[in-house]
């Protein structure tokens, strides 16, 4: 794969047609070899659990395409839930990001035409994988236009089983990440491809597949930034050109009003402060076509006069339209920019600002070793890569440095933005891959022809007859550059002009050494690169394996007496869906508000959509306050039930009480008369005989460690905290306990309903009765009041 | 379907209320009386035959017997439980606290008459239905103003009050002229309790104290803050007398005269006979029993109920309310029924209209605000049962094909569309075949 046939047999040797189509079916084949690699290796999860959805999210996904499938495409445009978010409920057709709905929806049809009677959640399970495998044929594409076929296919092979893309994709990973990265990817493509071929067909297919990407993930913005930023970069480096204009202008306008019919970004496409580097480079665009156009068709001295004129106006308009824009953006609150965007550019925002950002793991700057884990040996081949495309520098490749930079520090913010980086990385490392195995075997022939060949003279004699094997360097960047301008203006019927321009740009680089090494450190070298493509196979086969195959609903854990299956969140839905009346509300923390909906069918109050700060917080204060202000606010969104997920049995440390300090922060955020440090001891979270009475009195610690103490014999010993928790005995006085599921991880209460009497407040008697609460009606406490 | 489920929630009525007497008919059957002694049933036969006139099914049994059980096979035997037996300490049988105060949270009615030295057993029942006695059990109230001028007795324990509640719900609509007659032990009320309410409370000359003993200290409980006879109505409806004095349901109290001490009037006959006869028939709901039926709303010009709303829709509303005559349902007449439209709040506060026939109505716009709502009835009137009617509703947006398709404000904008449409055209047209 290393050598890149057929690019250089197509122009060489017309002499070996055979030779270019075998190389052209053998690409295909691995293409396809590459597909398969991709959907299998994320089958790790349906054979060692079973086809479920996993986690949070994409349970959501799960029951939107479920509706959609059911009531069709206008009723899931207009669906107003309300099942979630009691009592606000949701507008779901205008909230969502319908892409990877419509898209397992539009499968889901054509499938059932095809009377292949797959069920919604199969479909589900499998889209993540599928599309994993258009993602590879996308890099293939993007790399293919950037350094060749032979790099393509190595960043293909390496995109397959990225384990970052793994994470993210496995099957029934069914999230929006799952679709949108194929879409970023072939967006990228479609983009190069233009700026390759300056055709306006390809523009608007990038128009096109940019609205798709815009469906699918927010993180589209990275798109409508990446590429003004790289169209800047094209003009400030003197490397302006029609194909850029053509590659730029339609994408800007088809694209932003494709964007503005996604219901969820509607006007943001042009309110919002991520969209308006694009216009901006827009207006710079034109600004420098003209000043380009004015050249062509005066002299250069009324050329000189005209710039000075041009420049003048030009800095009067965009010292206007950067006035605007401040006075814009500078009169909304957040200064125009989505708290999401903002802890982007400020990676310390979300924490000190939004804690409900801030609570989201994945939100938070990953650790170095999850660049390891993650994109495993690509990280020591990015920056060859680089250096690989630098040489020699053309628009494509000066865009796929500019994405791997960007994408750098984007990942470097939010460990969930790992995902924008591991294409990047592909696609630098196929390239470095590529050109490693193409100077050893290089070398490695250019020493047996000389060994077999002791004639051998003239390099370019050899060409003809070797057909595939390119011998010196000079030669084979000179074949490339013109195949770069050649191949343009095979497809483009504009080909004059392009070529007018290219060459005075691309010859410049074409002057490079011979690069020839030792035979026998080209076999070494060889030797190591491919043990090291070796390490990665196995890494990566090994993390989709163990490391990113658990659907996070079933748990299991080997222990010395074998295997152990934690199913106790479906038992806990299934609980709630058989057990209670439709219509009764479960308050949980929001992590398990999609499951709930989706699995129990049941209403919530808060869940994984975080749109209502306000919404979140009366329940995170609820969680922190004392059981009778708790009861009270949760009456009053007429709660029936309380969930919460406790692991101090079996050792489930993503559990409630974990993630407590959250729900204090988050509920103190907005109702003050929560305070942190009324829960931590000295600064620390603690649950033993140290804790604080008010931690020891909130309702969530009430909730996770009743009856708790009769699991060990009165020892109760938490083996989260590994601590004995402070306090052991105790009763509820208005919550019941309904439900325990059976390892303890999920825990039902049922709220009790309000006393039928009022009995009298016991005056002076110190006697037994002083455990009665008196309730008064009134709710003081009561945020909602 | 959520339109389907609708929430007739007299607060919360246990499954097992409905059997023991039928909404339909809410009036009380079957009574047990639990006496300290038959000697009552003779001295007390008055009160006890104007029950018996009324239908009731009196059922005499010392409060001892061992054979008394409220209930069996866990239905309950009787619809009300009438405990004349102040100082009983302890009941035959399987009754006990616990089982009154169940017997009376599954929505059954009691009486207790206390006395002067009630049993621990009797003053605990009523603190917890929150009604406390003068901790001093052998206390009673003395009222040197208005104490019924007798020839006999002269520490003033016998008093005369006619302060009474004013509802003609409770006490029937005949005022009651005379005073009453009351002879035992005080109570006072938590005043923040809402569902316990004063009926005869002291003059506020009275106190409470143990008359045969000189004061040493000021006494605990004082002035009009004393009642003398409390009803209690619980979350369920369920309905309380509790009376400080056994005497006053006596046949000499009914029968005697009565002159309250600093007036002129002497009366034929106390007020006793007349304040608890209605009383009982308040208790054992004859009167101030409410229903609320055919909740029903729909869009203005529809009939059928939709499952979901819009906003900005006009809808009609409408509940049908009765009252319990004791023998049939009239239709309650009020013009304070206020219907919620709630959201965590309410955005909308109707006062409902009716047409005296027991429909009450009432249309509005749903407020321009999504999310599910809930048709709210809380209607509280002092001495009926509580109507709570809660029934949900979500509240959708626009769909997207509901907005205006066109607005005229927008002309201009659909005029440069066009223009730069065609202008368009032309150019390209005069820029390509121009040469």
């Amino acid at each position: 794969m290393a050598v890149p046939v057929d690019i250089i047999t197509k122009q060489t040797t017309p002499s070996s047609p055979l030779r270019f189509a075998f190389g052209n079916v053998l690409a295909f084949f691995i293409l396809l070899l590459i597909g398969v690699l991709a959907f299998s290796i994320r089958l790790f999860s349906v054979i060692k659990y079973e086809s479920v959805i996993h986690e949070f999210d994409p349970y959501f996904n799960y029951r939107v395409t479920q509706f959609l499938i059911k009531n069709g495409i206008y009723d899931f445009w207009n669906w107003f839930d309300d099942r979630t978010w009691y009592p606000l409920g949701r507008v779901i057709g205008g909230t969502v990001y319908p892409g990877l709905t419509l898209t397992a929806g539009t499968i889901w049809k054509v499938l059932h035409s095809l009377n292949i009677p797959l069920s919604v959640e199969s479909v589900c399970v499998f889209t993540a994988p599928v599309f994993s495998a258009f993602a590879a044929w996308a890099t293939y594409l993007l790399t293919k236009e950037v350094k060749g076929t032979g790099a393509g296919l190595t960043a293909a092979v390496l995109l397959a089983m990225v384990p970052s893309y793994i994470s993210r994709s496995v099957a029934g990973s069914y999230d929006n990440e799952a679709v949108a990265i194929f879409a970023l990817i072939f967006t990228f493509y479609l983009y190069i491809k233009t700026l390759n071929t300056g055709s306006l067909f390809y523009a608007t297919l990038n128009s096109i597949s940019y609205f798709y990407m815009v469906c699918s993930w927010g993180g589209y913005t990275f798109i409508i930034n990446l590429i003004p930023m790289h169209v800047l970069l094209c003009i400030v480096t003197g490397r302006y050109s029609s194909r850029l204009y053509i590659a730029y202008a339609p994408l800007v306008v088809l694209g932003t009003l494709l964007a503005a019919l996604v219901p969820v970004v509607g006007f943001n496409a042009v309110m919002t402060s991520e969209h308006f580097a694009s216009f901006l480079v827009f207006i710079v665009i034109h600004v420098v076509a003209l000043a380009y156009y004015i050249k062509g068709i005066l002299s250069p001295k009324m050329f000189k006069v005209a710039a000075t004129l041009v420049v003048s106006v030009g800095v009067v308009v965009c010292c206007a339209v950067v006035a605007v824009l401040v006075a814009v953006v500078a009169s909304s609150p957040t200064k125009g920019w989505s708290g999401r965007s903002l802890s982007l550019l400020d990676p310390t925002y979300a924490s000190k600002y939004i804690p409900i950002i801030a609570s989201v793991s994945e939100h938070q700057p990953p650790t170095w070793p999850s660049y390891f884990m993650d994109i495993n040996v690509l990280a020591f081949l990015v920056p060859a890569g680089i250096i690989a495309c630098f040489a020699p520098l053309s628009d494509a490749s000066s865009f796929v440095i500019l994405y791997l930079v960007m994408s750098v520090y984007f990942s470097g913010v939010m460990v969930r933005l790992m995902l924008v980086l591991a294409p990047a990385a592909c696609i630098m490392s196929g390239i470095a891959l590529s050109e490693a195995f193409d100077v050893f075997t290089r070398s490695i022939k250019f020493h047996i022809s000389r060994l077999s060949d002791t004639l051998q003279t003239d390099v370019v004699d050899i060409i003809p007859g070797n057909g595939a094997t390119p011998q010196i360097d000079v030669l084979k960047a000179d074949k490339k550059e013109d195949l770069l301008k050649e191949r343009p203006s095979r497809k483009s019927k504009k080909k004059e002009k392009e070529n007018v321009e290219k060459p005075s740009i691309k010859s410049k680089k074409t002057e490079k050494t011979p690069l020839v090494l030792p035979i026998e450190a080209s076999f070494f070298a060889l030797f190591l690169t491919v043990l090291l493509g070796g390490f990665y196979v196995v890494h990566s086969v090994w993390a989709a394996a163990e490391a990113y195959s658990a659907p996070s609903i079933v748990l299991t854990s080997h222990s010395h007496d074998g295997l152990h299956v934690f199913d106790d969140f479906r038992e806990a839905y299934a609980w709630l869906s058989h057990n209670t009346e439709v219509d009764d509300k479960v308050a949980s923390w929001w992590d398990y508000g999609y499951q709930t909906t989706a699995m129990a069918n049941r209403t919530v109050i808060v869940d994984n959509n975080t749109w209502n700060n306000t919404h979140i917080a009366t329940v995170g204060t609820a969680m922190s306050s004392p059981e009778k202000a708790a009861w009270e606010i949760f009456n009053s969104l007429d709660v029936k039930y309380v969930l919460v997920v406790f692991g101090g049995l079996v050792g489930y440390p993503s559990d409630d009480i974990n993630k407590f300090l959250w729900m204090v922060r988050i509920g103190g955020g907005v109702f003050p008369h929560i305070k942190e440090p009324d829960y931590l001891r000295d600064g620390q979270y603690r649950i033993d005989s140290e804790a604080t009475p008010t931690m020891l009195n909130s309702l969530m610690y009430k909730l996770s460690y009743f009856r708790f103490v009769e699991t060990d014999g009165g020892k109760g010993y938490d083996r989260v905290r590994r601590t004995e928790i402070g306090k052991k005995h105790f009763k509820l006085t208005h919550f019941e306990e309904v439900f325990t599921t059976h390892h303890w991880m999920v825990r039902i209460y049922k709220l009790k309903p309000q006393k039928n009497r009022i009995r009298v407040k016991p005056k002076k008697s110190k006697s037994k009765t002083s455990s009665a609460t008196p309730r008064t009606g009134s709710m003081k406490k009561n945020p909602w009041h | 379907m959520s339109k389907n489920i609708f929430f007739f929630v007299i607060l919360t009525i246990a499954p097992s209320l409905l059997r023991a007497f039928s909404p339909e008919s809410p009036t009380d059957r079957r009574v047990l009386v639990l006496l300290d002694d038959f000697a009552i049933k003779s001295s007390h036969s008055l009160y006890f035959n104007s029950l018996k006139s009324r239908g009731f099914n009196l059922d005499f049994k010392l409060a001892s017997d061992p054979q008394i059980s409220l209930q069996r096979y866990g239905n309950y035997l009787y619809d009300a439980l009438v405990l004349l037996c102040p100082s009983i300490d302890r009941f035959g049988g399987s009754v006990d606290q616990a089982a009154i105060l169940d017997f009376v949270d599954s929505g059954h009615d009691l009486i207790i008459a206390a006395d002067v030295n009630s049993s621990e057993l009797i003053r605990e029942v009523a603190t917890e239905c929150g009604v406390e006695f003068d901790e001093d059990a052998a206390s009673m109230v003395i009222d040197h103003s208005s104490y019924a001028v007798s020839a006999t007795e002269g520490d003033h324990t016998l008093i005369a009050s006619n302060d009474l509640i004013k509802s003609e719900v409770i006490l029937g609509s005949n005022k009651i002229e005379a005073p009453v007659l009351f002879k035992g032990i005080g109570h006072s009320l938590n005043p923040a309790n809402n569902m316990v309410l004063k009926v005869l409370s002291a003059s506020p000359a009275a106190y409470s104290a143990y008359p045969k003993a000189k004061l040493s200290s000021p006494p605990s409980l004082m002035g009009s803050a004393i009642s003398l006879v409390s009803v209690v109505q619980a979350r369920n409806n369920a309905r309380i007398l509790i009376a400080g004095s056994l005497s006053m349901f006596s046949n000499r109290f009914f029968r005697s005269g009565v002159q309250q001490a600093g007036t002129a009037t002497k009366h034929e006959k106390a007020g006793n006979e007349q304040l608890l006869t209605e009383l009982s028939r308040w208790v054992f709901h004859e009167r101030g029993h409410l229903k609320a039926v055919n909740v029903r709303h729909h869009k203005v010009g529809e009939t059928d109920e939709p499952a979901i709303y819009r906003i900005k829709d006009d809808l009609e509303y409408s509940v049908e309310i009765y009252e319990w005559s004791g023998t049939s349902w009239k239709p309650y007449v009020s013009n304070d029924v206020q219907l919620q439209f709630y959201m965590m709040s309410p955005y909308v506060l109707k006062t409902l209209s009716t047409d005296k026939k027991g429909l009450y109505s009432t249309s509005f716009k749903v407020p321009d605000a999504y999310g599910v709502f809930q048709f709210k009835i809380e209607y509280e009137n002092l001495g009926y049962t509580t109507l709570s009617l809660s029934k949900q509703i979500p509240v959708r947006p626009y769909r997207h094909n509901e907005y205006e398709r066109f607005i005229p404000a927008a002309y201009p904008y659909y005029g440069a569309t066009f223009s730069m449409m065609a202008g368009l055209f032309i150019f390209t047209a005069v820029h390509l075949y121009n040469k």
